[in-house]
């Protein structure tokens, strides 16, 4: 993959690593076992640009959310670095770590756990708008109000606590929270994963519009195709805790080449059907994180696999301009 | 002989606030070897038609008013001992939602499938033991002789979902209420399992009752559906004819919630507002429907049949002759 150079992109992940060690026991101790270490995020370089959305998808366990957090500087690296608007963010200081918060925002996925229960909508919003000196005090109130009618919210339910409004609605707080120290990027992990689906369209067609409006920049973390190539400029499927495709939305359907891609495809009912995708099932269990397969990892549920997938590990290679593939079938 | 008939069926729970109606006036058929789904989102009241069916209502929850014909008997009239001993798990059995939860974390998935074959069919351990890795199997658990000896907590998801779905198998049941039990699970696993069913599902001759918010799993399973909201059934008919015609505002509305149906980064077209409160009389959808005015604020709005099984409840729609056309 070329390098990506700092200037052009707004986010550029490279090499990131994220392991986590695991506890050993009292007797793997002292019989002096290898350490072992989940590998959560494994080697991955990725870059998204201003305005643009980057769809991450995989299923549970692959590691987006744990990436997510990463773009986040929520977790220490075990390896690689991550430069947002130029900044290398695992090297911040105090005031510019500060600064950081402001302009890198986050959505999660529980709306039921992600507001403080005990503080009314607007008392939560005014206590982020102060701490980060957005506006001046005096005007904090109005500017609480406007950013909840931004979000579809009725002004009144700046009194309500978190108890009294439905999954969406609270969604739409916690976007107004988001928005509330003016951010340039916000990381989506799962936003409408929890809503009733005509719900989730309506919070998707915020999240397009507040797009459009403000410039924003969207890390998009989700596990349906569906919702992920409505909203991506750029996809990127992970599993186990690498990217084995990464490619234009548009080329999701008819371009789209890793088998493990094309097994998310025709199984998810509606969006096989559209695309006519090939059937493709996949046999078996998603292997654990703490021993992976050797070689390529989708090696044990690939319909296609032969004997050099089960030894050695592909890269991710190019297979047409922007779109690439760890799969030795594509090259 | 029909598997399921309830007619009029109409559930409420009592709340500090007052009564909330969570079914109202519903009526729902299963025949046999059938797959009826029904699809409809949060607060439908659909999980409370099926906890109504098995009488295992929370304590605020009462059946006010309905009938419930399972195999040509009133289940209304059982006592909880009869419930017990003659219909869950052996006759009607019920997958639920959460695999985490489904199953008690204190004992092996081999003694819970094994426990519920020695209650409902007098089986010895030995032989519920060779039955039951036998159904393992049958459900595509590997390893299945290995997998008996496991505790929940050793096994995924999607594994459990499977030991759950064996286990609702075991006592050839004549109906299995599956409440959305593929929706905590990833795509690729929920296809799996899907598969697996449908091969169980015709091979042992069971009806199926499916509840789901996801439309194309009910699509997939279903041979007939029906589509609720708040409590009522707006909508249902053979499960392509509902796909391919969707007639009632919701349900055209929710098929085109979907984003797959429309150009990547468009605005999605969608149902506006939220489920809130209820019209006194007439429609329950009324507060959200684009085509509705005062007439269907009126009471009695029936169920019109429009075509060959496919019937709707929408004032709107006037059928004449072989055709129909919306007012």
């Amino acid at each position: 993959m070329r390098k990506a150079s700092n200037r052009e992109y707004a986010v550029a992940v490279r090499d990131l690593k994220k392991y986590y060690k695991l506890r050993t026991n009292f007797v793997d101790k002292i019989l002096i076992k290898e350490q072992k270490y989940i590998k959560a995020v494994d080697d991955i370089s990725l870059a998204i640009t201003e305005r643009k959305t980057f769809g991450l998808v995989g299923e549970s366990g692959c590691g987006k959310s744990t990436l997510g957090r990463c773009v986040l500087r929520l977790e220490p690296l075990t390896g690689g670095n991550i430069t947002i608007f130029e900044q290398n963010i695992y090297s911040l200081e105090e005031k510019e770590l500060r600064r950081f918060r402001k302009r890198v925002q986050m959505v999660f996925q529980n709306p039921y756990s992600t507001l403080p229960p005990h503080k009314t909508i607007g008392k939560m919003l005014k206590e982020v708008v102060d701490y980060h000196k957005v506006v001046k005090e005096k005007e904090a109130k109005d500017y609480c109000l406007l950013l909840l009618e931004q979000v579809g919210l009725d002004g009144r339910f700046s009194e309500s606590r978190p108890k009294a409004l439905s999954g969406g609605q609270r969604q739409r707080a916690a976007i107004a929270r988001a928005l509330s120290t003016e951010p340039r990027l916000i990381v989506l992990d799962e936003p409408v994963t929890a809503l009733d689906i005509s719900i989730q369209a309506q919070i998707l067609n915020l999240l397009m519009r507040l797009q459009e409006e403000k410039g924003l920049t969207y890390l998009f973390i989700a596990h349906d195709l569906s919702v992920i190539r409505h909203v991506s400029d750029i996809i990127g499927v992970m599993y186990l805790g690498k990217i084995v495709e990464l490619l234009p939305a548009k080329a999701l359907g008819k371009d789209s080449v890793h088998p493990y891609t094309k097994s998310l495809m025709s199984s998810s009912h509606m969006l096989g059907e559209l695309f006519k995708s090939e059937k493709i099932r996949l046999t078996g269990e998603v292997p654990s994180a703490i021993d992976p397969p050797v070689g390529c990892k989708f090696h044990t549920r690939c319909p296609y696999s032969f004997d050099r997938c089960k030894k050695e590990e592909p890269r991710l290679n190019p297979v047409e301009e922007g779109h690439f593939a760890s799969c030795f079938l594509c090259n | 002989m029909d598997v399921l008939v309830i007619k009029d069926l109409s559930t409420h729970f009592v709340e500090n606030k007052g009564k909330v109606v969570a079914v109202d006036n519903v009526d729902l058929m299963v025949k046999e070897t059938q797959t009826v789904g029904i699809v409809g989102e949060s607060g439908s009241g659909k999980s409370t038609v099926a906890n109504s069916i098995l009488g295992i209502l929370p304590e605020t929850g009462e059946i006010t008013s309905g009938m419930i014909r399972f195999k040509g008997e009133e289940l209304r009239g059982f006592s909880e001992r009869q419930m017990q001993q003659r219909i869950r798990g052996k006759q009607i059995s019920m997958i639920f939602q959460d695999p985490m939860v489904s199953l008690n974390p204190l004992f092996t998935v081999g003694t819970q499938i094994v426990d519920v074959m020695k209650l409902h069919q007098n089986l010895g351990v030995r032989k519920a033991k060779t039955k039951a890795i036998a159904l393992f199997k049958k459900v595509g658990i590997s390893d299945p002789d290995k997998r008996f000896y496991n505790y929940p907590h050793e096994l995924s998801g999607g594994m459990i979902q499977r030991v759950v779905i064996a286990m609702a198998m075991s006592c050839q049941p004549s109906l299995i209420i599956a409440d959305e039990p593929t929706t905590a699970l990833d795509v690729t696993i929920e296809n799996q399992i899907l598969n697996e069913f449908e091969k169980l599902v015709t091979e042992m001759r069971v009806s199926v009752l499916w509840i789901a918010h996801d439309l194309g799993v009910i699509r997939r399973i279903s041979d007939y559906v029906y589509v609720m909201y708040a409590g009522t059934i707006l909508e249902r008919g053979k499960v392509e004819a509902v796909f391919r015609n969707p007639l009632h505002p919701y349900t055209q509305g929710l098929l085109r919630s979907n984003p797959i149906y429309h150009e990547p980064k468009s605005q999605i077209p969608t149902i506006t507002g939220e489920l809130s409160k209820m019209p006194p009389h007439g429609c329950c959808f009324y507060p959200r429907c684009k085509i509705g005015d005062e007439k269907c604020l009126d009471n009695n709005i029936k169920l019109i049949k429009v075509e060959e099984d496919h019937c709707v409840c929408c004032r709107k729609i006037e059928v004449r002759e072989n055709c129909y056309e919306y007012e």
